[in-house]
């Protein structure tokens, strides 16, 4: 469903992906880790077009990314993102924030909005927030409407930048617990994340960045069995010995 | 010093040479419109100008640059004179001599027109730094939901912006009722001008100046206070301070 061929990006003269290739089937659940700086970010934002990339081809269901005439707000639409620091719209209120896009995007009635909202929320369970305003939840909480504001728009893959990086240990699992029951129902999905206990239980293949490079794309017993390059051994020696 | 007060100046309608109460109305109503549809000018060419300058296009960037930096260091009473008198000169002739003849009352709409040109490039200003303040994730979040560049200025940059800038709104909206006198120098009967104008006919100067200080300090109080009242029922439930999440 996703194809990354080849990808290179620079900022300036600084080369932030170099020859970056991995790809994800229709219910793969794809994660990608790496130590900080090694492009593992950028790359995901390549995929829906947020970033721009100079060399290589990315498509998303038969559709190139970086073509000229793509239209990337359709695109979009169809893969939803969840991000670090949630980004919900501080002056809506929960229920507007996941009804906009489909009010305004897909032209759904409002109606249909808000039914689909209330669902979505009661899914992430959260029904009871729904008349509240973003900063008025917690972090785990937010992240979760940002995942059902995601959902909201169906589609056919969802990305995660780092989704429990910013949140306090105590709420990690509250927003896992959702994108594991994703996983298991079949969500297309490509996770950014340190959460290697996440990665196991769901990930069918774990990619490794460093520096810009995917240095590793294996199967996830395999990569956690035995990871073939000397530096993903470092970085699994590292977050795994507490 | 000693002064006889004469209160009744202000107070006249038929009992004067002149019903001077009437000429202070006149001129605090024609402040009040002058201002308000200035600001109407202001806050919608202000609020695309300063969209403009926070545009991805460069082209777009630089008229909105060249835009604020024109009207912002040129004095407001220079570009009255400028509105005034060349203007209409400069423009082809039929627009010319629609403005100098046939137009009724051509220096209140130049008046309206200058001052509202004028603040636009202060709006602008204060636009482009409260949508600079959002954290570009919010862009990207609302890109990634597939709404369009300008749907993501509809629905999430702007509404957001407006409500970090209602402090220096505010000044600057009180500024363009004091900068309305200002049009007195091309004939607007405003306030200022119809007191100018009484103190001639009366020379009681203290009187009538007095009452147009008091008239300038009640207007501006009132736009403080709807101010206010406005921040208040704009601001975001959960935050104390605006900006970041």
């Amino acid at each position: 469903m996703i194809e990354i061929q080849d990808v290179s990006k620079w900022f300036g003269d600084f080369r932030v992906l170099s020859n970056c290739s991995t790809h994800v089937a229709k219910g793969e659940v794809v994660v990608i880790c790496g130590p900080s700086g090694s492009g593992k970010s950028t790359l995901i934002k390549c995929i829906n077009g947020l970033e721009s990339f100079q060399e290589g081809v990315i498509t998303v269901n038969g559709i190139s990314v970086g073509a000229e005439g793509t239209n990337l707000p359709k695109l979009r639409a169809s893969i939803g993102m969840v991000f670090q620091n949630f980004e919900l719209f501080p002056h809506m209120t929960i229920a507007e924030n996941v009804c906009l896009a489909q009010l305004k995007v897909l032209n759904r009635s409002r109606a249909e909005a808000e039914e689909r909202a209330a669902q979505l929320l009661n899914r992430v369970g959260l029904s009871n927030q729904a008349a509240k305003h973003p900063a008025q939840l917690s972090g785990g909480q937010q992240q979760r409407v940002a995942i059902a504001r995601a959902l909201a728009m169906d589609p056919i893959a969802m990305l995660f930048d780092e989704p429990t990086s910013a949140l306090d240990p105590e709420m990690i699992n509250e927003v896992l617990d959702v994108m594991v029951a994703l996983a298991q129902e079949g969500m297309t999905m490509m996770v950014v994340t340190h959460e290697m206990g996440f990665a196991r239980k769901v990930a069918d293949r774990v990619v490794f960045m460093d520096e810009g490079r995917i240095e590793e794309d294996a199967r996830t017993e395999e990569f956690f069995g035995a990871p073939r390059g000397e530096r993903a051994q470092m970085f699994l020696s590292k977050i795994l010995s507490h | 010093m000693k002064y006889n007060w004469n209160w009744n100046v202000v107070l006249c309608r038929s009992e004067c040479a002149q019903p001077y109460f009437d000429w202070i109305l006149s001129g605090l109503g024609w402040t009040l419109v002058v201002s308000v549809m200035a600001w109407l000018i202001a806050f919608s060419v202000g609020s695309v100008v300063g969209v403009a300058k926070t545009a991805e296009n460069r082209g777009l960037r630089l008229v909105a640059k060249g835009y604020v930096e024109l009207f912002r260091n040129i004095p407001l009473l220079v570009q009255m004179f400028l509105w005034f008198y060349v203007v209409p000169e400069l423009l082809p002739k039929v627009a010319g001599h629609f403005l100098k003849r046939e137009l009724p009352l051509p220096e209140y709409w130049t008046a309206i027109v200058c001052l509202g040109l004028y603040h636009a490039s202060r709006t602008a200003e204060q636009v482009r730094a409260g949508i600079e303040a959002i954290p570009r994730g919010q862009t990207l979040a609302a890109l990634a939901l597939g709404l369009t560049r300008g749907q993501v200025y509809r629905y999430v940059l702007l509404p957001v912006s407006y409500r970090i800038i209602v402090p220096p709104l505010t000044s600057d909206f009180m500024g363009i009722f004091k900068n309305s006198s200002v049009a007195l120098t091309i004939g607007v009967l405003e306030l200022t001008a119809q007191s100018r104008q009484i103190a001639e006919y009366t020379f009681n100067i203290f009187e009538i100046f007095t009452v147009a200080t008091v008239l300038y300090m009640l207007v501006t109080l009132i736009v403080v206070t709807v101010m206010r009242y406005v921040e208040k029922k704009v601001r975001i439930p959960g935050t104390i301070a605006m900006g970041g999440s």
